[in-house]
């Protein structure tokens, strides 16, 4: 599947598209298909979000996976700071960032 | 140290207001991100993996008590209560937001500070020796030279447009504590028949291509250095490459033109400047040496130091570092405990770290470039009662120059252009020789790590340096071996295949025991590389 994210414009924090709106979850990521250019054009402009950008991920049975190591760290945050991460008692996060 | 006058704070003043206005803007969508983009970078603050960092500028490292408070302040009121230090004597923070940021900035500029210039391709903040006006090796102080510099190239107008980014550094000992040749422009403050100048060396760097800078020019008389350094930059400017960020630094130009061709265009442009008057009044300079006079030290101070205390004795062989006045010595706060993030401080040990400057060190403390924090002007008779504060705070780690006193780049848990993940591999280098005990025998071994070919954590450089990379999606790391970044500046050479996470610990493990197998007396790990050469760690490594 195909995934957009990006960063809020004002906190700058790491946000997933959910087909409605920029969630911080990545777990709401929606399948974009081949809208990505479209919806980042539409949510850039609107300044909803910055330096946005589609990524190949994957959605099994606990959750959407990002393919590339470093959107899977985005989706997490810090794996030094697991105190920092939006999952931080999450005893799984770990096994599929790395 | 430097007071701003109100020239400086004006400026100050006024870039904040100026960025306020900017990021009104950019919200109310009168500025593209287009457009926006190198407005903030000009003030420091970046997008980056997670959220938006901003990076401050600590002019040559040095910090008073007031504004080491403010850095704790800003930790917790705009950021997750920690700040990072960096490789070049700053600090970053890493979880900004667009709509506080200048706010922050303007808390900043009310204890002296700014982010200016500490991104985009311009001059950015000058770095010096962390024990410039302090050591005992010292030629003179070099910090004035360094603030004179730091104003010359502030809003310098035609050096805010060049190729590349471009970082200066300043000594004046012969113990090279800055590794000065791996920047840009490295200045060494030297003397000839008993007069001060300036050696020139021009075209170091690290990143993807390696180079150690050649010295262009042995002595430039001191007032005439900041003519040398514009004709330096004057050449960058007009020849350096723009259409390829990756061939844009100085350092391609030097070696694409060659040194000698390189130095006989910066000669004819100097004499050209020469004429032009370009060079500041020496009264500027003599206004700004007062600032870095010698607080009052006291005389008739004692001088040993009650050892009965092992675990302090060691902490004083380690982390003390002579002081030109009798019964001083500076103390170095190391920010490396064992399974720790290098260079990180919370805002407690920050607000800590500034109360110890003020009661113990004049009011004064200095970051390193290797993300540590010294005291500079420590009695010895207080080391005992430092010690016990700083070590009830998790900042007393004995280990500096060791192999736990690990230069690290926030890497792939922090940075957009990171590959791998540096952190973790500092963590689990640093735990696995403190559990094995090895650590202090294995001496002065100077280990450090890059999560990618930027090489923000000075792999190149490393005794053993380890750079992390993208194989197929998964991190991989390479081994390198023989580089310094002291006054036997060298660059490392890759062992051969990378390792994955737990791999690339143990190679280190495996390096370490043929340097202890093969050490001669006295030998650090540097020294006895440089006597057998690479075959037999390639050898211990992969059995070739």
């Amino acid at each position: 599947m195909k995934i957009l994210t990006g960063n809020d414009l004002k906190s700058g924090a790491v946000v997933w598209w959910d087909g409605t709106g920029w969630s911080l979850y990545v777990d709401e990521a929606v399948d974009v298909g081949d809208r990505a250019d479209e919806i980042i054009a539409r949510e850039q402009s609107a300044r909803r979000v910055n330096s946005a950008y589609s990524l190949d991920a994957e959605r099994d049975d606990k959750g959407v996976r990002p393919a590339h190591i470093k959107d899977r760290v985005r989706a997490l945050g810090p794996t030094v700071r697991p105190d920092l991460t939006l999952k931080p008692k999450d005893p799984e996060a770990m096994d599929w960032v790395i | 140290m430097y007071k701003y006058d109100s020239y400086d704070q004006a400026m100050v003043d006024t870039r904040v207001e100026e960025f306020r206005d900017q990021t009104r803007r950019r919200l109310e969508g009168k500025l593209s991100e287009e457009q926006f983009r190198p407005l903030r970078l000009m003030n420091g603050l970046y997008l980056q993996l997670h959220a938006y960092m901003l990076r401050v500028a600590i002019p040559y490292g040095t910090l008073n008590s007031a504004q080491m408070h403010a850095l704790a302040d800003i930790a917790e009121k705009y950021d997750r209560g920690y700040g990072h230090f960096t490789t070049r004597q700053n600090i970053q923070y890493n979880w900004i937001k667009l709509e506080e940021a200048p706010d922050l900035l303007a808390d900043l500029a009310k204890v002296e500070m700014h982010a200016i210039q500490t991104s985009g391709n311009c001059i950015r903040n000058i770095s010096s020796d962390h024990f410039a006006g302090v050591a005992a090796d010292e030629l003179i102080d070099p910090r004035p030279y360094a603030e004179l510099l730091r104003q010359w190239s502030s809003f310098h107008p035609e050096f805010s447009f060049l190729p590349r980014k471009f970082k200066i550094a300043v000594i004046a000992a012969e113990k090279d504590r800055a590794a000065m040749k791996l920047h840009d422009i490295g200045i060494q403050i030297v003397e000839r028949n008993g007069e001060i100048g300036a050696a020139f060396y021009v075209g170091g760097g690290m990143g993807r291509t390696p180079m150690i800078a050649p010295c262009i020019r042995e002595f430039v008389p001191l007032d005439q250095l900041v003519t040398y350094a514009e004709a330096c930059l004057r050449v960058y400017n007009r020849y350096g490459r723009r259409d390829t960020k990756y061939k844009a630094r100085i350092k391609i130009l030097v070696h694409e033109l060659g040194a000698e061709e390189y130095t006989r265009q910066v000669e004819e442009e100097f004499t050209h400047l020469l004429e032009q008057g370009v060079e500041p009044p020496l009264a500027e300079l003599e206004r700004i040496k007062p600032y870095f006079a010698d607080p009052a030290f006291e005389t008739g101070l004692p001088t040993e130091i009650d050892r009965s205390d092992p675990d302090f004795a060691l902490w004083v062989d380690t982390n003390t570092h002579p002081h030109k006045a009798p019964g001083y010595v500076s103390a170095v706060i190391s920010l490396k405990p064992v399974g720790g993030i290098p260079g990180d401080a919370s805002t407690e040990q920050m607000h800590l770290m500034a109360e110890l400057s003020k009661e113990y060190s004049f009011d004064e403390s200095r970051v390193t470039h290797t993300q540590n924090i010294v005291l500079p002007h420590v009695k010895i008779a207080d080391l005992h009662a430092l010690w016990t504060r700083l070590d009830a705070a998790g900042l007393g780690s004995p280990n500096l120059d060791t192999i736990e006193d690990i230069i690290a780049c926030p890497g792939l848990d922090y940075c957009s252009l990171a590959n791998a993940r540096s952190i973790p591999i500092a963590q689990q280098i640093s735990e696995r020789f403190a559990k094995k005990g090895r650590t202090q025998e294995l001496g002065e071994l100077k280990l450090k790590i890059s999560g990618c070919i930027n090489a923000c954590g000075h792999h190149h450089a490393g005794h053993i340096g380890i750079l992390g990379v993208d194989k197929k999606g998964v991190e991989n790391y390479q081994l390198l071996l023989g580089g310094s970044e002291a006054e036997d500046t060298a660059l490392a050479k890759i062992t051969g295949r990378g390792f994955d996470e737990e791999g690339i610990v143990n190679a280190v493990e495996t390096v370490t025991d043929i340097y202890l197998d093969q050490r001669e007396e006295g030998e650090r790990f540097l020294d006895t590389y440089r006597r057998i050469g690479m075959e037999p760690f390639k050898e211990a490594l992969y059995g070739e």
